[in-house]
C-alpha cells in the first residue's frame, strides 16, 4: 500500500459505499461540473510518494550548518527552556484553528487574554492586540494606523529603524497617498539625529517611527520626543526587534508613545531561518477601534463564570469586509503562545536577570575587541546587546576569513548602509561564552590580517 | 478558599497573574563567566525601568501546570471531527513537527551566508516549483506570512504591473461569495470594491463580469472552488472577459484541497492565486497561526514579486535582491521557513498521486456528508459539490432554533462545529468541510448526530438554545465583552 495512506483512511470498500449513497458510479462522476478539457489529462510532475523513514532522512540532509554565532540583527539566539516545547507541542493547542467557538477554545483564548497583559506591561501600553505577522509588518501597520487616526500623509522614519522594517513599512504604504521622510542617524553617534527630526516635524506628520534599541543596537534617548510630536498633533510610533532589552530599559509606554510595534522572536521563538516570528503591536486605549488584528477580551458565561472571547471584531475583515482596519486574518498564535510561557518562566526577576546578563557579555565583548588595534566602536551611544565594529579592510572578507574557524563574526553593514562600508554588527547574547568570545576575537584579529 | 469546587478534571484555572509567588521563577541563566556590569553605568538611568509591573512569578511546574489545563479547554483537529468549512482542517503530521525543530532548521540565522544554507534554499526553491507545478503558474514567492498577506502581495503587484504599463486603475471585481479577506484587501491596497452577484446556481456569471469590466477595474478576486463549495464553471470565460479589457484575475486558493492534481488554476486563466499552506498542505493553524501564504503567479508578473527571489545558478541557490521591478517587501527576511518545510515534507511524503488522491477523497467526503443530511437540514444549492457543503437552518426555524444553536448542540455531541453564517449569501449557513482525512465511520458518527440535533429541534428545542452544557464554560456574553471592553489583567480587577 501506498505509503500516503497513513494519511487517509479510505479503503476501497469504503469509497464503493460511499460512491453508492451518493448515487455516483465513480470519482469521476463527483468532478462532472469540471468541463473536460480543464481537467488536467497527466499527472502532476512532483516527486515522491516518500515513507516516513525516507522522508526523515533526505530533511536530515538539507539541514544547515551551525557555527559559532554573532549574528544578530532583528533575529536572535536565545536560550529557549524545555518547557515552551513541551507546551506547545499539545496538539490541543497546534492543531486548533482560530477561537471561534469560545466554548472550546477558552485554553487559547486565555493564553492570549495573558498574552496582551504581558505585552503591556512589557511596553508600558495600554492594550495589545493578539498579535502580528512579525516585527516589520507589525511597524508597518502602526504606521497605517496613524494616518487613519490623524488623517496625515507624511510620515517621519528613522534611518536608524531595522532597513527591511523600513523596506517593509515603503511597500505597505501606497507611495500616492504618503510621503516618507528619512531621518538620518548621527554619525559617530548611531542615534536619531534629534536636529533633524525637530527640523522635520510639522503638522502635516502622522507619525515620527523610532526603534530602541535601534537596529545598530544603540539605546534611543526617548526623553521628551513624544511631547514635541504630540505638540504638532502627530503620533509616536516606537519600534523594536529585540525584546529583551524590555526586561532593562524604561518601556516606550512611559515616554508617551502612542503604539509600540515590534519583533518578539527573542521571547523563546526559534531561529527558524527567519520565521514564523511574532509581531508585537500595543496602543493607547483610546485607539482601540483603530488598532489592526484579534483582540480577546474578558466577560461571563451564562451562570457568570468568567470566560474569555474574541471580541471588538467590528474593525475586522470578516465583519467589515472593506471597511476593516486591516486584511489580517491568521496571525501568529502559537508564537504568542510561547512567548507567553516564555516570560511566565522568566517572570519578573528572570527577564531583567537575563537583559543584564546581555548586557553584560556585550560589554565585555566591546572592552575585549577594543584591545585590538585595527578596530574601533563605531559609535559612542549605550547599547543593548550589539554594536557596531569599525574594522580594517574589507567587511566581506574578514567575515570570509572567520568563517573558516567556523565562527560568523557579525554581520557585514554595507548591504543596507552603503556609508558604513567596514562596518560589522556584532550581537552578543548570554549564549556566547567568554571562550567564544575571546576566541571571537583572536580569530577577528587574524581575519583583519 | 473560594476557589474549592467539584469541577472535577475540567477544573478553573486563575490566570498566570494571580499565581505564583514573590521571588519565584522557572528559568535557569546560563553561568556568569564575565563581569555582571552596572547597568546604570552603561546606561543613563533614565532610560532604565524600574520594575516589570505585574509579571508572573512562577516556578516551572507551576506554569506547566498552567497550560498543560488550558489546553485541556481546547478542541483541535487530534481532539476530533473538525469541519469548519473553508479552513481545511485536516491532519498535521507528526513527523513534520520534528522535522521543524531539527537542529539545522531551528536554529539557522536569517543571515547566515548562502554557503551554509544551501539545502535550505534548495528546499524553498524546490517548494516554489512544486507550488507551481500544482497549480499551473510560473513562479512562486514564499515571503507571505498567511492568506490574506499573499492577497495584499498579490494586489501590490498588480497595481505595480498596471503602473508600469502606465495604467491607474481604481477598482477591483469581488462576488458576494468572496472571503471577508478579499473585501479588505482591496480596500488596504487603495482599491475600491464593486461587487457581483453570484447567480442561481451560486457561481458568477460571466454577463455580469462582462457588464462590470472596464478600463477602470484592475483585477477581479475569485475564490475557486467558491465558498458555496462549487467550482466556478465559467472561470475560464470570466478571465477572458477580465484580460481583454487589460485587467488580471486573481484567485484566492483557499479552496484547492478540491483540485489538486485534478484541474490546474494556471490553466483556466488565473494570473495570480495565494495558497495557503496551513489548510490545504497540512500545516497546523496553531490557534491562528502561524499560517504561510505563498503566492503563485504568471510569467508577467513575475518582475514585481516582493526581493529577495531565490535563483538558481548550476547546482548553486541564492537569494537575488536586484529587482528594480519588485514591489518591494512584505515582511522580515524570507517567509514563515518553519512553516514552509512542514509543507515541503507533506508534499514528498504525497507525491503526486497521493495529492490527487487527497483531492479525491476531500470531495468524496463533502459530498457523502451533503448526501446524508439533504433530508434533515436544507440545501440551498442542490447539485454535486466540491471538498464542502453548505446548509442552513431554514428547516429549524419554525421551532426558532437557528444556527448557532446548531453549531452550539454539536459541542455537547463532542464535534467543533462547522463554519457558521458564512457566505453571507446564505443566510444562516452552516458550513461543512470534512477533508480527506476523515473515515467513513467518523462522518456516519456526525451525520447520525446532525439528524439526532434536527430531531431535537423539533421536539425539545430547548435543548439546542442552552447548549452547550458538557463544557468549560456556557455560552458567553459577547456583547458585554464589546460594550466594556477587558482586554489585559488589571491588579485590582482580579476575582
Amino acid at each position: 500500500m501506498e505509503s500516503y495512506f497513513r494519511y487517509i483512511p479510505h479503503t476501497k470498500e469504503d469509497v464503493r459505499r460511499m460512491l453508492e449513497a451518493i448515487g455516483v458510479r465513480s470519482i469521476e462522476d463527483l468532478f462532472g461540473n469540471i468541463p473536460q478539457q480543464q481537467r488536467l489529462s497527466k499527472p502532476l510532475d512532483l516527486p515522491g510518494p516518500l515513507s516516513e523513514p525516507d522522508l526523515l532522512s533526505h530533511m536530515e540532509g538539507l539541514q544547515g550548518t551551525l557555527f559559532s554565532s554573532f549574528l544578530g540583527g532583528g533575529a536572535y539566539r536565545h536560550f529557549i527552556p524545555s518547557v515552551i516545547s513541551h507546551l506547545v507541542s499539545r496538539s490541543e493547542f497546534y492543531t486548533a484553528y482560530t477561537p471561534y467557538q469560545p466554548e472550546i477554545s477558552q485554553g487559547t483564548l486565555q493564553a492570549i487574554f495573558e498574552f496582551q497583559t504581558l505585552m503591556c506591561q512589557l511596553t508600558g501600553m495600554e492594550v495589545s492586540n493578539a498579535s502580528m505577522y512579525d516585527g516589520a509588518s507589525s511597524l508597518a501597520e502602526a504606521v497605517s494606523m496613524a494616518a487613519r487616526v490623524t488623517g496625515r500623509k507624511k510620515v517621519l522614519l528613522s534611518q536608524a529603524v531595522h532597513p527591511e522594517y523600513r523596506q517593509v513599512i515603503r511597500t505597505y504604504l501606497d507611495a500616492e497617498q504618503q510621503e516618507i521622510v528619512p531621518i538620518p542617524y548621527l554619525k559617530g553617534k548611531g542615534a536619531t539625529d534629534e536636529r533633524v527630526l525637530a527640523q522635520c516635524l510639522d503638522e502635516d506628520v502622522s507619525a515620527v517611527v523610532i526603534q530602541s534599541p535601534n537596529f545598530f543596537g544603540v539605546v534611543e534617548d526617548f526623553q521628551g520626543v513624544a511631547e514635541k510630536i504630540h505638540e504638532k498633533g502627530g503620533l509616536m510610533v516606537a519600534g523594536f526587534n529585540e525584546a529583551i532589552a524590555y526586561g532593562m530599559l524604561r518601556p516606550p509606554g512611559e515616554f508617551g508613545a502612542d503604539i509600540v510595534a515590534g519583533e518578539g522572536q527573542s521571547l523563546g521563538i526559534p531561529l527558524s531561518f527567519g520565521g514564523p516570528y511574532l509581531g508585537i503591536f500595543t496602543t493607547r486605549d483610546k485607539f482601540i477601534r483603530n488598532m489592526p488584528g484579534r483582540l480577546v477580551g474578558e466577560t461571563v458565561d451564562l451562570e457568570g463564570k468568567r470566560g474569555f472571547v474574541l471580541t471588538l471584531a467590528t474593525r475586522e475583515q470578516h465583519i467589515r469586509r472593506e471597511k476593516a482596519t486591516s486584511n489580517i486574518c491568521t496571525n501568529e498564535g502559537l508564537c504568542a503562545l510561547m512567548a507567553t510561557i516564555f516570560l511566565s518562566c522568566l517572570g519578573k526577576k528572570g527577564l531583567r536577570e537575563l537583559a543584564l546578563m546581555n548586557l553584560s557579555k556585550v560589554e565585555y565583548a566591546k572592552k575585549t575587541v577594543s584591545q585590538i588595534e585595527d578596530c574601533k566602536i563605531a559609535f559612542s551611544s549605550p547599547t543593548f546587546n550589539e554594536f557596531v565594529l569599525e574594522i580594517r579592510g574589507n567587511p566581506e572578507k574578514v567575515v570570509k576569513n572567520m568563517m573558516t574557524e567556523e565562527i560568523l563574526g557579525g554581520l557585514d553593514l554595507v548591504r543596507f548602509y552603503p556609508e558604513l562600508d567596514h562596518h560589522l554588527l556584532v550581537t552578543v547574547t548570554e549564549m556566547n561564552t567568554k571562550e567564544e568570545i575571546d576566541r571571537w576575537a583572536e580569530v577577528l584579529e587574524k581575519a583583519m590580517k | 478558599m473560594k476557589d474549592i469546587k467539584d469541577t472535577g478534571l475540567l477544573q478553573d484555572e486563575p490566570l498566570i497573574f494571580e499565581q505564583g509567588g514573590e521571588g519565584r521563577k522557572g528559568y535557569s541563566l546560563p553561568r556568569w563567566d564575565v563581569e555582571q556590569v552596572k547597568e546604570e553605568e552603561r546606561i543613563p538611568s533614565h532610560l532604565l525601568r524600574k520594575e516589570l509591573e505585574g509579571f508572573p512569578q512562577l516556578s516551572e511546574v507551576e506554569v506547566v501546570r498552567h497550560y498543560t489545563r488550558l489546553s485541556q479547554w481546547n478542541f483541535g483537529v487530534d481532539s476530533g471531527f473538525y469541519p469548519l468549512g473553508s479552513c481545511t482542517m485536516k491532519y498535521n503530521p507528526k513527523m513534520n513537527e520534528e522535522v521543524a525543530r531539527m537542529r539545522g532548521f531551528a536554529h539557522l540565522h536569517p543571515y547566515q551566508p548562502e554557503s551554509l544554507v544551501q539545502g535550505i534554499l534548495k528546499l524553498m526553491h524546490g517548494l516554489e516549483g512544486y507550488l507551481a507545478e500544482i497549480t499551473g503558474m510560473d513562479r512562486v514567492t514564499l515571503q507571505p506570512a498567511a492568506g490574506a498577506h499573499g492577497e495584499l502581495t498579490g494586489m501590490m503587484m498588480i497595481r505595480a504591473a498596471l503602473q508600469a504599463r502606465g495604467e491607474k486603475r481604481k477598482k477591483v471585481l469581488v462576488p458576494d461569495t468572496a472571503h471577508g479577506t478579499n473585501c479588505s484587501t482591496s480596500a488596504v491596497a487603495s482599491y475600491q470594491m464593486v461587487e457581483i452577484k453570484s447567480n442561481e446556481k451560486g457561481v458568477i456569471p460571466p454577463g455580469k463580469v462582462a457588464e462590470l469590466m472596464n478600463e477602470e477595474v484592475s483585477a477581479i478576486m475569485v475564490t475557486h472552488p467558491n465558498t458555496l463549495g462549487l467550482f466556478e464553471e465559467h472561470l475560464a470565460e470570466i478571465a477572458e472577459i477580465v484580460h481583454r479589457k487589460g485587467g488580471f484575475v486573481y484567485c484566492d486558493g483557499a479552496n484547492l484541497n478540491a483540485l489538486m492534481g485534478i484541474a490546474r488554476l494556471g490553466n483556466l486563466g488565473v494570473d495570480m492565486v495565494h495558497l495557503n499552506l496551513h489548510k490545504t498542505f497540512s500545516t497546523p493553524h496553531g490557534g491562528g497561526g502561524p499560517g504561510s501564504g505563498p503566492l503563485a503567479v504568471k510569467e508577467e508578473l513575475i518582475p514585481f514579486l516582493p526581493v529577495p527571489v531565490i535563483e538558481k545558478e548550476g547546482e548553486t541557490f541564492r537569494f537575488d535582491y536586484n529587482r528594480p521591478k519588485s514591489i518591494g517587501r512584505m515582511k522580515a527576511f524570507y517567509g514563515n521557513f518553519g512553516v514552509l518545510l512542514k509543507a515541503y515534507a507533506y508534499i514528498l511524503s504525497m507525491g503526486a498521486e497521493g495529492l490527487k488522491r487527497a483531492s479525491e477523497m476531500a470531495v468524496l467526503n463533502a459530498n457523502y456528508l451533503m448526501t446524508g443530511l439533504k433530508g434533515s437540514y436544507y440545501l440551498p444549492y442542490d447539485r454535486p459539490c466540491m471538498h464542502e457543503c453548505v446548509f442552513t437552518d431554514r428547516y429549524q426555524e419554525k421551532d426558532h432554533v437557528s444556527t448557532l444553536d446548531i453549531a452550539k448542540r454539536l459541542i455537547d455531541y463532542g464535534f467543533h462545529p462547522p463554519t457558521i453564517y458564512f457566505p453571507l449569501v446564505v443566510k444562516g449557513a452552516l458550513m461543512m468541510e470534512p477533508t480527506e482525512t476523515e473515515s467513513k465511520e467518523g462522518l456516519d458518527r456526525f451525520i447520525e448526530t446532525m439528524i439526532i440535533i434536527a430531531k431535537e429541534a423539533e421536539e425539545n428545542s430547548d435543548l439546542l438554545r442552552q447548549a452547550p452544557r458538557k463544557v468549560k464554560v456556557r455560552r458567553l456574553d459577547e456583547v458585554l465583552a464589546a460594550r466594556k471592553p477587558k482586554l489585559k489583567w488589571n491588579r485590582d480587577q482580579s476575582q
